[in-house]
């Protein structure tokens, strides 16, 4: 009995292994390194100088002026609340679009329903990056968009909407590359959901919009709070879109923390900056999880 | 309990065809149908039959291809479900997973916007009712198979729909809890008053439980009629059959009128009622129960039969006899059959009118 015991214990340490290398290497390994590196010199050459020091953090809240004076400097900390509010609308646009989307689908038959998943799915076989760039071109000047307003007679040829490089068009680009993230919870939820509950609350003289908010939106919900972390985190960090189609004016925390590793040689402030974001989200998490039981215990008590 | 003769369902020449891109099916065929209010009325027949088409065309959940149902004489088939007041008790309960218990009962009233005080001491008294007071802030999930039955019936009675309608409620239980709910079935539909419409494939509940029973098989209803009537008497083999055992014999008719006679292809003769239309000579269908079935020791010359198999069955007997070929199924009481065993010559009589010509 126990050599057999410990030769389980051996095979399931033995059968993981590949998986912890993986993580190990790819995941808690870079993660090492961006931290070590946040607690670094910089260098002007790019680099650091091994030598512990806090600046990088302290950058993120403090600026040394030309008197080697340390004084308050909210421009950081304006960037991450803008790239806040944006990760917010473009999670709340998700869900707005990808609600009704994965219903729908939910609701075909089979046959219908593959093909549509098949479709959501067949933007993440293009290069984001390349995707992206197919905005410019809908949203530029002269793009698709302003175009076929001019061809309706809505908009003269000397004027523009001037849709590229505004907040706007950063949001468009957010919500279209992290919206397949929304539908596909939302959908797995949906899918899964007894049609006889909906056939028992009409039954039980429910509106159609009673229905959605005493029925489907309750049972969907864990669907739609996986949708919206997968979309919300990655908007948060996002550089690819805002720097396209922001045009990189203003400077979202992605796109920040890219340009300190590419440009601006700083390293530990990028490395600071990115720990900071990994601790923000990982924060969210923790609040969502404490939601979640706190939601389930009050069920359970009524 | 006398049944007052009000329509509570008319259901008139009603059609049902499910189209698919490449087949048709035929779900109802031209059905006609009165429930009375107040009834425990039944809808049975084998699965695939479209009773649960017909349950489903009341509730509003399908849609119809023709004809027009009648709720309290006001025509219903162009009414949403949700403004139909008919409430469900749907096979495999259907609860809402993430209400409690109180909350799933409530569902209805709340929907109907009724006064919150109301709203309480209705979904009280229907649990009450039900016997499932103490479990108002359990989940589904934390039910047995029976209270979650309990449950959904309280949901279903506690707007107070003028029909009640339950589709197999009671498949999925057990055996026990199965019988032990029918008979609280047909007291809570006693003490309610509302009409009941009731589906089953299961005869025996079906007989045990209803005032009147519509025997459905593909598609078309095969005969209405009170429990006794449709075992004493069925209108044809499909009911004959479906409902309890019956022998089906092919004779010939003797003589017809008051004191027919019909001999069988075995050669015994069979004393019983035969319509005039038909004549000496002609070739008939009876029937006849098991149970309707007397035998008697006999010698080997004068006798038709054998005892093929001889089945112990506690309180009674279920004996196959062998007749020229010909099975016969005879279920006597255990008494009457104490000195017979396989292998017998036996004599088989039939009391007069126990038989009767069928379709």
């Amino acid at each position: 009995m126990n050599i057999q015991g410990e030769n389980k214990t051996q095979n399931r340490i033995l059968s993981l292994l590949p998986l912890w290398i993986v993580i190990g290497i790819f995941m808690i390994g870079p993660l090492l390194v961006m931290a070590t590196v946040s607690l670094m010199e910089s260098n002007v050459y790019g680099g650091v100088h091994f030598k512990f020091s806090l600046s990088g953090y302290q950058q993120i809240l403090f600026d040394t002026n030309l008197f080697d004076e340390i004084e308050f400097n909210p421009a950081y900390i304006i960037i991450i609340a803008r790239s806040f509010v944006l990760a917010l609308a473009a999670t709340f646009l998700s869900l707005l679009i990808g609600f009704p989307a994965a219903y729908y689908i939910s609701r075909q038959s089979n046959r219908v329903k593959n093909i549509l998943i098949f479709l959501v799915t067949i933007p993440f076989w293009t290069n984001l990056l390349i995707r992206t760039f197919a905005w410019i071109i809908i949203l530029g000047k002269g793009g698709v968009i302003e175009s076929s307003f001019n061809f309706l007679g809505l908009l003269d040829k000397e004027s523009s909407l001037n849709l590229m490089y505004t907040n706007t068009a950063i949001l468009i680009g957010l919500v279209y590359s992290y919206l397949p993230l929304m539908v596909l919870p939302i959908y797995a939820s949906l899918e899964k959901m007894d049609v006889r509950l909906l056939e028992a609350a009409t039954d039980l003289y429910s509106s159609r919009i009673e229905l959605i908010r005493k029925i489907i939106f309750p049972l969907s919900m864990p669907g739609i709070i996986g949708g919206s972390i997968l979309v919300f985190v990655p908007c948060l960090g996002a550089f690819i879109a805002p720097d396209l189609l922001g045009g990189g004016k203003k400077l979202l925390l992605g796109s920040l923390i890219q340009f300190q590793f590419s440009y601006a040689r700083n390293w530990p402030f990028g490395a600071a900056m990115a720990m900071f974001l990994l601790a923000l989200v990982i924060l969210i998490l923790i609040f969502n999880a404490k939601l979640n039981r706190r939601h389930r215990k009050y069920e359970a008590q009524r | 309990m006398e049944i007052n003769k009000v329509n509570a369902i008319n259901v008139k020449n009603v059609t049902k065809i499910y189209k698919t891109s490449n087949a048709e099916t035929r779900a109802l065929k031209n059905a006609n149908l009165t429930i009375f209010d107040n009834e425990f009325f039944t809808l049975l027949g084998p699965s695939g039959c479209g009773k649960t088409t017909l349950l489903r065309l009341i509730a509003g959940f399908e849609d119809i291809t023709e004809g027009s149902i009648n709720l309290f004489d006001e025509e219903i088939v162009n009414l949403p479900p949700n403004k139909r007041s008919v409430n469900t008790v749907f096979q495999q309960y259907a609860l809402f997973p993430h209400l409690d218990v109180f909350e799933n009962v409530a569902f209805g009233l709340r929907r109907l916007n009724k006064d919150k005080n109301f709203v309480k001491k209705r979904t009280l008294e229907v649990l009450e009712l039900v016997q499932m007071q103490d479990y108002g802030k359990r989940k589904p999930n934390q039910l047995s198979g029976g209270q979650q039955q309990r449950v959904a019936l309280a949901r279903a009675l506690a707007p107070s729909p003028k029909v009640l309608l339950l589709d197999e409620p009671l498949s999925a239980l057990d055996l026990k809890l199965r019988q032990a709910m029918r008979y609280e079935l047909k007291t809570l539909q006693r003490e309610t008053g509302i009409t009941f419409v009731f589906v089953t494939h299961d005869q025996e509940e079906a007989l045990t439980m209803s005032d009147r029973i519509a025997v459905i098989n593909e598609g078309e209803i095969q005969q209405i009629g009170e429990p006794e009537e449709i075992y004493e008497s069925p209108n044809n083999k499909f009911v004959a059959n479906f409902i309890g055992e019956a022998n089906l014999l092919t004779g010939i008719c003797e003589k017809n009128g008051e004191n027919g006679l019909c001999k069988l292809d075995a050669g015994q003769e069979v004393p019983m009622f035969i319509p005039n239309h038909i004549h000496k000579g002609e070739t008939v269908t009876i029937f006849i129960r098991p149970e309707r079935i007397k035998i008697k020791k006999s010698d080997k010359e004068k006798s038709y039969c054998t005892i093929s198999q001889f089945t112990y069955l506690g309180n009674a007997a279920s004996i196959l006899l062998n007749s020229n070929t010909k099975s016969i199924n005879v279920n006597l009481p255990i008494e009457d059959v104490k000195n017979f065993k396989k292998g017998d010559f036996v004599e088989v009589v039939f009391p007069s009118n126990s038989a009767q010509i069928i379709d």
